[in-house]
């Protein structure tokens, strides 16, 4: 269950940052190639924020698509799984998004 | 804003009306477009930086509980023993009994437990390495906590990350976690000495691990019998990874 060192990593840093306000949401970016499950990510941000000026914010997951190069044809191709195929056959290709992690923003006052 | 009198808020300046009405809090939106990692990945920094300096090597070893790491180290530290010092950082959620069979054989030993954590984070290796304080130039190995999911997103500041895989689990492990093969430069396959007793495709679990990973090389030995153990320790010493 990493998603819980995960969502306690996104509330120590927007506390951190929000100083004495309050937070009151939080938006991720998460890639489709990332290990993290975007439902386990709103459960164990719900038990992260307790007890700390996030308490009760709302979270909103921003889905990043899956998207590889292939270094034998150039053809840039969607991918859903880290099966890394390109439709040319071969497995020689590079990452372009869907690793994104990131915290876009938050809402204080 | 108060709709009605115009003030941001209720205390920002005397009303000459009373406020009967309520007023919706202000909020501000605040950009920050980090890494949710950043963290993590800045005390690995810190970590990588430091062992660099000294010339010591880490390399943390992955896989699901039993496919034999503890084993492997064992029969490493022996092998090893004289060549250059070993140390071992052993990440388990609970009880200090790997520690202790590490020990055994005279090598530097950290056990971290997790308590319910599912993998090592490089706070705890940092401070592992702390404790360790291992001479200059000394191989420490990081047995991470036996998981095939959460260990893969956690750098902890190593040089080459190892992932461990053993016959008795099955060829298909890299399709089914993907996650893990894909951050590994190698994957062992372990205890091959009982490759005729299982039913075990090593063609095809080469096959899937270059699916997920097609620049990981892959090395099949058995940590009991020693098969091919040489390889293993050669990979230790290539320049890639020394």
């Amino acid at each position: 269950m990493h998603e819980l060192s995960i969502a306690q990593s996104v509330v120590a840093a927007v506390c951190e940052r929000a100083g004495e306000r309050r937070v009151h949401s939080v938006r991720l970016r998460i890639g489709a190639l990332t290990a993290v499950v975007p439902d386990a990510m709103q459960f164990c941000f719900g038990l992260a924020v307790e007890g700390t000026v996030a308490e009760g914010a709302r979270l909103s997951i921003e889905q990043r698509p899956g998207t590889v190069r292939c270094r034998a044809c150039g053809a840039e191709t969607d991918v859903t799984d880290l099966m890394l195929l390109c439709p040319c056959g071969s497995a020689d290709v590079a990452v372009t998004a869907g690793r994104e992690l990131q915290i876009v923003s938050m809402e204080v006052g | 804003m108060c709709a009605t009198c115009g003030c941001g808020r209720s205390d920002d300046h005397p009303h000459p009306h009373g406020h009967p009405h309520d007023h919706d809090p202000v909020t501000e939106t605040i950009s920050l477009e980090q890494k949710v990692l950043a963290k993590n990945d800045a005390i690995a920094a810190e970590v990588r930086d430091r062992l660099a300096h000294r010339g010591i090597v880490a390399v943390n070893l992955m896989s699901s509980p039993g496919s034999g790491k503890t084993t492997l180290l064992e029969r490493t530290i022996r092998d090893l023993d004289g060549k250059r010092p070993v140390a071992v950082v052993e990440g388990d959620q609970e009880t200090p009994l790997d520690a202790e069979r590490i020990r055994r054989t005279g090598c530097p030993v950290v056990q971290v437990n997790t308590g319910a954590g599912c993998h090592l984070d490089a706070a705890m290796m940092r401070d592992a390495v702390a404790k360790l304080d291992p001479p200059p130039g000394t191989l420490l190995f990081v047995e991470n906590v036996g998981n095939l999911i959460c260990p893969a997103l956690f750098d902890l500041g190593e040089r080459a990350k190892v992932v461990v895989i053993s016959v008795t689990e099955g060829a298909d492990k890299p399709l089914k976690y993907p996650h893990m093969f894909a951050v590994a430069d190698l994957v062992l396959v372990n205890k091959v000495d009982l490759l005729p007793y299982v039913d075990f495709d090593l063609d095809a679990c080469r096959r899937h691990v270059s699916v997920v990973n097609a620049g990981a090389r892959v090395l099949a030995l058995s940590a009991t019998r020693g098969d091919n153990v040489d390889a293993w320790y050669e990979w230790l010493t290539a320049p890639a990874i020394s």
